[in-house]
């Protein structure tokens, strides 16, 4: 009897410790550790349920590597590929750290290199991709199917950018349900760093005033805080400690942009079913300033790319 | 020798807590991703389980060259998801509330501003039932401005 007892004793144990192991791996990068997603709420248990009620999920989202691309693309800017992290580069990246960013970054020149429509360094950047999400374990992340289908279709860029998309949101995904947030930060931070670089590189100073690519530059401001947030999320881990440093450093220089913004009025727009958030903006980045931040930017960028 | 019995059971209470997450991805790209329509998915996945009456916040910067659509899905069995996208100053821009719980909602933006995005599961209101929980995805499209 005593016996049977011990064991059924350690075996509740176990399982008990097992299930808070779980619990604990499970709190998502970009959530706000407080979640169990395997809650069960008792009946008629008021009071867990209104704990429940005022739980809170936090969500940041930095813009993807794909709409950091986009972005660059849109303001008008040349490609550039000596800008690009070399795809040679991939066999350098053996820690946890230096994969995750990496995975961001080449994802980031992939998109680049998608949305002007060149083609060999689309495989080629699908290629390191592939061999880093690979390294992290990311199963099923970039298919030997999905090059296949990238080949055939590698003058059709809306396909290739469903592509990009699909394989970094089987990254990201992958990451954040198998108990890696981190991992997941440091690779949305990898593609964050590489836009923003690539964009400061291909300012010229002598068209700085009015310049699209400085506003977008500018923009990125907003985004400084979330991208702290996300990363304070697996404070503790010291890859990620590191790049909080490092990214604490590079606010110090956009807290020297002043950003004014207007009330934003809704207006709706039948013709096109589309609402358009109406607000003027003031902003005041000096050449100086600029020079600095593309500065900052770099050397971090560089010290993700060794 | 004991702890391999143990074995069995651990490995499906593993199985059973990856496959709630591996539901909640392929909710969300079966359900969720079609909802975005031709606008091009950013590639970035938000999707949790969430219980009625449980409250989820997002923040992101949207910029002003781009047209976005977000759009937010919950599981059949979860009653309807209630979303308000929010300005700096917490001014409530829009809530689909008024529109029927709509899923989605398209806008752009005359200057770059980081939004953020509250929503809560509603509630069936059935005193003394376990609440529901299910998947919730959010998932945002975009399309250059034309």
């Amino acid at each position: 009897m005593n016996r049977n007892h011990r064991i059924s004793s350690g075996l509740i144990m176990v399982v008990f410790l097992f299930a808070i192991i779980l619990i604990g791996c499970k709190s998502g990068g970009n959530k706000a550790p407080k979640e169990d997603l395997t809650v069960e709420v008792p009946k008629d248990n008021t009071a867990v349920y209104e704990d429940i009620k005022q739980a809170e999920k936090i969500f940041n989202a930095l813009p993807s590597p794909l709409e950091s691309a986009m972005l660059i693309k849109s303001a008008g800017a040349r490609f550039d590929e000596s800008l690009l992290n070399k795809v040679g580069s991939v066999n350098k990246y053996v820690t946890n750290k230096s994969m995750a960013l990496n995975l961001g970054i080449y994802t980031c020149d992939l998109s680049f290199a998608s949305l002007y429509e060149q083609t060999q360094l689309i495989i080629d950047y699908m290629n390191a991709a592939k061999k880093i999400a690979d390294g992290l374990g990311i199963l099923k992340a970039i298919e030997q199917s999905t090059i296949d289908r990238l080949e055939e279709n590698i003058n059709n860029t809306e396909v290739i950018m469903e592509i990009v998309s699909e394989t970094f949101m089987n990254s990201s995904s992958y990451l954040q349900d198998n108990g890696q947030p981190a991992i997941a930060a440091m690779t949305l931070v990898g593609g964050w760093f590489e836009g923003l670089y690539i964009s400061t590189q291909l300012v010229d100073m002598k068209e700085f005033n009015g310049n699209k690519l400085v506003g977008r530059i500018i923009d990125q401001k907003l985004s400084i805080d979330i991208l702290l947030s996300l990363l304070v999320s697996s404070k503790g881990d010291p890859a990620v400690d590191e790049i909080i440093a490092q990214v604490t450093k590079l606010k110090i220089v956009f807290d020297k942009i002043k950003i004014t913004t207007s009330p934003v009025r809704p207006e709706f727009d039948k013709a096109t079913n589309t609402t358009v958030l109406k607000s003027e903006v003031k902003t005041d980045m000096t050449p100086a300033v600029f020079l600095e931040l593309a500065v900052t930017v770099g050397e971090i960028r560089n010290s993700f790319v060794k | 020798m004991r702890i391999y019995r143990l074995i069995p059971i651990l490995a499906l209470l593993f199985i059973a807590s990856v496959k709630v997450d591996a539901q909640c991805k392929a909710f969300a790209k079966k359900v969720c991703l079609p909802e975005l329509g031709s606008y091009t998915h950013d590639g970035n996945y938000h999707a949790a389980v969430l219980v009625e009456g449980e409250e989820a916040e997002l923040y992101k910067t949207f910029y002003s060259d781009m047209d976005y659509r977000v759009a937010i899905c919950g599981e059949e069995k979860l009653p309807n998801i209630e979303f308000r996208i929010m300005d700096s100053n917490k001014n409530v821009l829009y809530s689909n509330k008024d529109a029927n719980y709509s899923k989605t909602w398209d806008f752009k933006l005359q200057s770059s501003q980081q939004l953020k995005l509250v929503l809560k599961v509603t509630s069936f209101n059935q005193a003394g039932e376990t609440p529901a929980s299910g998947c919730v995805s959010i998932m945002f499209g975009f399309k250059l401005k034309k």
